[in-house]
């Protein structure tokens, strides 16, 4: 390879005539020949590599799975019974008269709920994260007083009437749930639930003034969901910064409050609701959620399954690869393959 | 339309032509930002992203703050900007250097010393030797009597011999001081760029006597970057100033080039267009008829029931917005970025320093590196390319006997010492018709070493031969010449010069021994224009033996004779010879016909041969870069018969019978357009079969060719692999690079010399030898490299990696930016195609910047396989040539896994993180984080080198995501304020990372493990070979001849031995043209085809030694 290695000085040839300034100076960067690990698919690696994923991802799915069972979760759909049957518009109707709204259930509970018992709200295709939507609301405002009049980007429940600004403003304050729930046992024990600390507590601390109390709300022309107690400030309305955090999915919980006491196998709890908020219209449904947590969180099964899922797979890929591998041996970097074979013109 | 040039007239030109001032500039001050702006804002691109940063800025449809597309925009502009002004300064400080050296200019009668900036058109110009002529001058006044001067000219077409000019007749016995007053008027063509012609006249004023028009050529004038060599001083008008001269015409403006990777690039970026405005349609569409059908249903959406009118254009716009991304911004700034240090590596490269002068190489045009590895054709120089330019006598013959047959080298060969010793009648006229059959002229330097300045380099060696051989030219005092042999001073008389002419091929000289008043004929030449001369009985058979071994050798041969003349014979002729000297219709003609009654009956002395070496490596080079399927094509303005003989040195052609020449002659149409069908039909034919054929033209043939039968010749440019153009002009040249660009080939031009510029700034890629002939070509080209060995490094090397890592990188940063939409979009689905952005501002164009460049910038560093590996194997470079790295196909496969993984992330995201988990900002950080987990191991996967940088960079750049985004949780302003510290302490976060990444890389790890193990490409093979040490490492000589290689055939040996009897094939074809003649090399043909000073059969090399 005398072309590319660096020939010997010619004995003959004249000194340099001059040295470039400008040589360059040698290092392992500059003449890219920093040490390098070069690894190859060989099928041990690669196989090795599937094993690997199988033994780690089997155990972890087992685990999740597990953790996932051992949630106690009670779903309960509330809004098809606690309105009048009929057509959808009578149910509209129902929701937006003035009519008494309570609506009684009971559920029973399967298994033995330890405390902390989370009790959620379910709303199904709400689209809380419609760009409408998430885009009307204000945080200068929420945090801090001097902000009041920062309501521009709340269109179009920004003011009253064009000019008094509302706090808080915007579509996502405006269409809180009020729904309520209230629980008792069999023998009309009332359940005490907690809605202390249902909300981030960096929330509260920061997204949120403590000087800052609602204004003008829900005053206007059109009434959307809950009100809010003007005498509190904003960062204590915890169900209103539970709401405000805008969820990503159409289908979604929230958390409503804590029963702080556990809850035995075949209990029956009395739930009281008041059926206030208007999914009707949009065919939204809406679900009560009692639920236990796991190290996991709540009781969803996917992550256990799509590991057992993902392991299997890499097992039956590394068994593959291993047949093809033993049935088909083929040495890596046979030069029997190098040939050069191009068409002699214009390629 | 003429121009007429007042010389010496101060008042007169002054307005009506540009002073001497040169400017390349492309901006002033003033224009530098408009213009910039202008033309940045040409491209579609830029047009592209000021129309989506202008969107932007509409609230009520943009996603995300303005910021995250003004930003990296303006920087991007900035970048440009700063880079653009920064060359035009460049430029700037090297006119102005040019513009302000001082001259002498004659001004109001005397001599002044001003700017070259203010010479005017008229100006008397003086210059001194070693003077470089700041414009183009005729000719007035000289210091030497005869009224000549001798110019180097290298600087404008490339040839280094001195050249003489000489004053025009009328100026003749001007004295210097009355110079100063001389008036008169040149009446010239407007400034054109041809540097052979140049016709005029001048009209003397009086009291200058000739009042007639004196008609000036091109030997009338000196021109601007040429050099005042061996003469004291030189006088002459300025003609043409400024950018108006003949170097500044040819200048032109070169277009910035653009490769066949950035037009590939551009031509997915097109794709990607219009599947984006696809998706906007359909997205727009299905987002309006939702917002119509639903979205009034979801009362806390407060749709109003009248949108202004152009409601229907929001959501496509803000979805319009919302795909923008998928064309990546930052990878214009990043292709930018890694070709800067790609041309870094060539400047850094140490193997690419040429040691003799320690001149690195020089990447002067960043942009193009990836071309290199995409050359298909490559056009070369001969002289200085190939060639070290330097001529070296080597062997002779005299009188029969062989010298330096046995070292290689006549000099040293004991035996010519001792014959020249002794005094060997031949042997010493041998020497002295080597000493002073020539037009050297000898140049005592103070330190008393004599140097030689030659017109011809053959000449320059011969004397220089005759001087180590005790036989030395040590002066010239007008006509007596001085030798100093073995110590006594010899003295000749030189009576006349028969100079040579290409027509005539020999040179003579007569000269009177001033010892003993003998008058000698001294003639050299080429073996068919002397050996006929020689004198009737003399036995030329030894001669003609010793020429044809030479010729074999590859060496230039001349042959050297001598005739005693008696004193009547002389005188007789010489009135003869003045006559015909002074004739003004045919004089050539006439000159040689009387030359030709002297040169008879010589007697021949022997046979010279020198060797213009090829530089090192050159053939290896070739071979190499041929194997590497780089086709070669060789302009000269060169004979026909020395190009042809370089091209078999350097395996440019093969020998026979693997090789075949085939030549394309004719002054007239006809001759050329019958040669041109011969060779084409021999081409067609040929073309099946494992044979090196290659065409010769020349350059008049070539014009007549490019002219008439452009289709014919163009056909023949693509059969032919090889192809010699001799003889051929710098505009030829450049013209042969366009006709192969036409024909959509890669080309690269290489040459050293001023008369490559326009060739090398004609292809696609340009580089220039920066050697010994000055800078012009290295300046002009986009490369520069000290040796031709160099370009093999240039191209398999710097050219491949660079071609890998941009593929690698652009369709990378295609595929990071339609994962990130991709994820968008499906969203949308969710969000109820409003148009809501899952990611934030900060994000959008942090995971741009940051997230996703840093890692893959990285993959500069990344070798496939090694440098040796590569050099071994160079038919790799395939790969790269036919684009196989980058195009539809493969970036259909970076699409597709795009869409796999959005797919996956979103999938994964939305059902790890659903009900009570679902908060807006949370999902959002997951799924960044899975893209941005799955993009680590996507690099990881396709890197095929690891150093530390790259670790550092993938995994550490892993950790500066988290760190980034730990920062910007902290901030409680920010929307994401404590999410990320709340995502890392979930179970439920890590859980759903290793299942992206373990979901998303399985099957992409599967399928390329498949890939390279089952369906391997030829890099898979050599990096298995190379990593498991196998020993495919002696297979580098597999196959030396991609081209001859049967498809079906493993075996090489039983293809490399051509089948016998093949050659007959095409013998009728040939034996009935009269000028496209197979040029045969085999060991038994000795024909005697070509016209001039030496045949070229072939030998191998070591055959005789």
């Amino acid at each position: 390879m005398s072309n590319v290695t660096t020939p010997p000085m010619n004995p003959n040839s004249s000194p340099p005539r001059k040295i470039n300034s400008h040589r360059p100076t040698y290092s392992r960067f500059t003449q890219q020949e920093l040490p390098a690990c070069k690894p190859i698919l060989t099928p041990t690696y690669v196989i090795s590599a599937f094993m690997i994923v199988t033994v780690v991802f089997v155990p972890i799915g087992l685990a999740s799975l597990f953790a996932s069972r051992h949630v106690v979760e009670i779903v309960n759909r509330y809004d098809d019974y606690c309105a009048p049957y009929g057509s959808r518009s009578d149910k509209v109707r129902f929701i937006q008269s003035d009519a008494d709204k309570t609506c009684n259930t009971t559920i029973t509970v399967p298994k033995h709920m330890k405390q902390p018992i989370y009790v959620y709200y379910q709303l199904d295709n709400f689209y809380q994260n419609h760009r409408r939507y998430v885009k009307s609301r204000s945080d200068q405002q929420l945090r801090n007083k001097n902000y009041e009049n920062d309501t521009s980007t709340c269109k179009p429940e920004d003011s009253v009437n064009g000019t008094v600004p509302i706090v808080p403003c915007g579509l996502v304050a405006w269409s809180m749930f009020n729904d309520t729930f209230s629980f008792s046992t069999n023998n009309n024990v009332k359940l005490p639930i907690t809605k202390k600390g249902i909300s981030w507590k960096s929330d509260r601390d920061h997204k949120y003034g403590k000087d800052v109390f609602p204004k003008n709300f829900q005053n206007g022309s059109l009434i959307g969901g809950a009100h809010l107690n003007e005498s509190i400030p904003l960062s204590a309305q915890e169900d209103l910064i539970v709401w405000m955090r805008t969820a990503a999915l159409p289908t979604f919980r929230k958390l409503y409050g804590k029963i702080e006491v556990d809850l035995k196998a075949g209990d029956t709890i009395n739930v009281i609701m008041q059926n206030n908020y208007n999914t009707y219209s949009f065919n939204g449904k809406k679900k009560l959620v009692l639920s236990t947590a796991s190290w996991l969180g709540g009781k969803n099964n996917f992550i256990g399954v799509a590991y057992l899922v993902i392991g299997g797979l890499c097992f039956v890929l590394a068994m593959t690869f291993t047949a093809i591998y033993l049935v088909k041996p083929r040495r890596l970097g046979d030069p029997t393959y190098l040939t050069w074979n191009r068409s002699p013109a214009g390629h | 339309m003429k121009r007429f040039v007042y010389v010496n007239d101060d008042d007169l030109s002054h307005e009506l032509y540009c002073d001497n001032r040169v400017s390349n500039r492309k901006y002033t001050l003033l224009n530098f930002i408009p213009k910039n702006l202008w033309e940045q804002f040409s491209r579609f691109m830029n047009q592209y992203f000021l129309l989506i940063a202008c969107l932007q800025l509409w609230p009520l449809i943009t996603p995300v703050n303005p910021a995250s597309t003004w930003g990296p925009l303006i920087f991007i502009f900035a970048v440009s900007a700063t880079k653009e002004g920064w060359d035009d300064y460049c430029r700037y400080v090297s006119d102005k250097k040019a513009n302000e050296k001082e001259v002498w200019v004659v001004r109001e009668g005397s001599k002044k010393l001003i700017q070259a900036q203010d010479i005017h058109v008229g100006n008397l110009v003086w210059l001194r030797e070693n003077d470089e002529v700041p414009c183009d001058l005729v000719l007035l006044g000289t210091s030497e009597s005869q009224g000549v001067c001798y110019v180097e000219t290298s600087a404008l077409d490339g040839e280094t011999d001195l050249k003489t000019r000489s004053i025009p007749p009328a100026c003749m016995g001007i004295d210097s001081d009355l110079l100063h007053k001389i008036k008169g008027v040149i009446e010239c063509p407007k400034p054109d760029k041809d540097i052979r012609r140049f016709d005029a006249n001048l009209r003397l004023f009086p009291p200058f006597i000739d009042n007639d028009v004196c008609p000036l050529t091109i030997k009338n004038t000196i021109l601007q970057s040429c050099y005042l060599r061996n003469t004291d001083w030189a006088c002459g008008v300025a003609v043409y100033t400024g950018n108006e001269t003949k170097l500044g015409m040819s200048r032109g403006v070169a277009e910035p080039k653009l490769t066949a990777m950035d037009a590939m690039i551009d031509k997915l970026t097109g794709a990607i267009f219009i599947f984006q405005i696809v998706v906007v349609i359909v997205l727009g569409i299905a987002g309006n008829v939702w917002k119509d059908t639903e979205a009034r249903k979801h009362w806390y959406l407060l749709y109003p029931d009248e949108g202004p009118w152009y409601e229907l254009l929001i959501i496509p716009l803000r979805f319009e917005l919302l795909c923008s991304i998928m064309i990546p911004i930052s990878i214009k700034v990043s292709l930018d970025l890694v070709k800067s240090l790609y041309a870094k590596f060539i400047d850094w490269d140490k193997q690419m320093v040429d040691l003799d002068t320690g001149t690195p190489a020089n990447a002067t045009n960043t942009a193009i590196s990836e071309d290199l590895g995409q050359v298909e054709y490559i056009l070369t120089d001969k002289t200085g390319t190939l060639t070290e330019n330097k001529m070296i006598f080597k062997r002779c013959c005299i009188a029969g006997t062989y010298f330096g047959n046995e070292n290689g080298d006549a000099v040293k060969d004991v035996e010519l010492l001792n014959a020249i010793n002794t005094g060997s009648p031949d042997a010493v006229k041998f020497l002295t018709v080597m000493a002073i059959c020539n037009t050297v002229i000898p140049i005592k330097s103070p330190s008393g070493i004599v140097s030689y300045k030659a017109q011809s380099q053959d000449e320059e060696a011969l004397v220089r031969a005759a001087a180590s051989m005790h036989m030395d030219f040590v002066s010239k005092n007008s006509n007596i010449l001085d030798i100093n042999f073995n110590g006594s001073l010899i003295q000749y008389e030189v009576l006349d010069y028969l100079e040579f002419t290409s027509d005539r091929k020999r040179m003579s000289v007569v000269v009177r021994d001033c010892s003993s008043s003998k008058i000698i004929l001294l003639s050299k030449g080429a073996d068919e224009a002397i050996l006929p001369c020689a004198y009737a009985g003399f036995q030329t058979k030894t001669f003609y033996e010793a020429v044809d071994q030479y010729a074999q050798m590859g060496l230039r041969t001349f042959c050297l004779a001598w005739r005693e003349l008696n004193e009547d014979e002389y005188q007789e002729w010489s009135l003869m010879f003045k006559e015909a000297n002074s004739t003004l219709v045919d004089r050539e003609w006439r000159v040689a016909e009387v030359c030709q009654r002297l040169e008879r009956d010589l007697e021949i002395l022997g046979v010279a041969a020198i060797e213009d070496r090829l530089q090192d490596g050159v053939p290896e080079a070739i071979e190499t870069l041929r194997k590497a399927g780089i086709n070669f094509w060789m302009l000269t303005g060169d004979k026909q018969n020395t190009a042809i003989q370089i091209a078999l040195s350097c395996n440019f052609v093969s020998p026979e019978p693997k090789g075949q020449l085939l030549l394309i002659n004719g002054k007239t149409e006809d001759e050329v357009c019958r040669n041109l069908e011969r060779v084409l039909l021999t081409m067609r034919i040929t073309k099946a079969e494992p044979k090196d054929v290659a065409f010769v033209i020349d350059g008049w043939a070539l014009e007549i060719a490019l002219k008439n039968y452009r289709k014919a010749f163009t056909e023949l440019a693509i059969l032919s692999r090889t192809a010699i153009c001799c003889r051929v002009t710098p505009s030829q040249k450049a013209q042969l690079v366009e006709l192969l660009k036409y024909c959509d080939y890669r080309t690269l031009a290489i040459g050293d010399g001023g008369n490559d510029v326009r060739m090398i700034q004609q292809a696609d890629i340009g580089v220039g030898i920066s050697g010994r002939e000055g800078l012009q070509a290295a300046r002009a080209a986009d490369y520069s490299i000290g040796k031709f060995r160099f370009l093999t490094r240039l191209i398999l090397v710097h050219g491949r990696y660079s071609y890998n890592r941009t593929a690698f990188l652009s369709q990378y940063s295609f595929y990071k930016s339609l994962l990130i939409c991709f994820i968008q979009i499906f969203f949308s689905f969710v969000s109820g195609v409003s148009g809501t952005s899952l990611f934030n501002s900060v994000s959008l164009m942090a995971y741009n910047v940051f997230y996703t460049s840093v890692p893959v910038l990285v993959s500069v560093l990344d070798k496939d396989l090694s440098e040796k590996t590569v050099m071994q194997h160079p038919q790799i470079l395939f790969y790269c040539q036919a684009g196989r790295l980058l195009n539809p196909t493969t970036f259909a496969g970076w699409f597709g896994r795009a869409l796999f993984h959005a797919i996956v992330v979103f999938a994964i995201t939305i059902h790890s993180y659903a009900f009570e988990k679902s908060e807006m900002e949370e999902v959002s950080m997951v799924a960044l984080s899975g893209c941005v987990w799955l993009q680590a191991f996507v690099v990881t996967l396709e890197t095929n080198s690891f150093t530390i940088l790259q670790h550092v960079a993938i995994w550490g750049n892993l950790v500066v995501f988290y760190i980034i985004n730990w920062i910007v949780s902290a901030l409680p302003r920010s929307g994401m304020y404590t999410i990320m510290y709340r995502l890392c302490r979930q179970p439920t976060y890590w859980n759903t990372m290793f299942l992206i990444v373990a979901a998303g890389m399985g099957p992409v790890l599967a399928l390329k493990y498949f890939r390279y193990t089952y369906r391997s490409s030829k890099i898979n093979i050599l990096q298995q070979a190379e990593r498991l040490g196998g020993p495919i490492m002696s297979l580098g000589s597999i196959e030396p001849q991609p081209r001859t290689l049967d498809t079906d055939s493993l075996t090489p040996l039983s293809i490399s031995q051509p089948k016998s009897g093949r050659n007959s094939v095409f013998e009728p074809l040939l034996s009935d043209s009269p000028n496209a003649m197979r040029r045969s090399f085999g060991p038994g043909a000795t024909f005697d085809f070509f016209q001039s000073q030496s045949k070229s059969s072939y030998y191998p090399r070591d055959k005789d030694n």
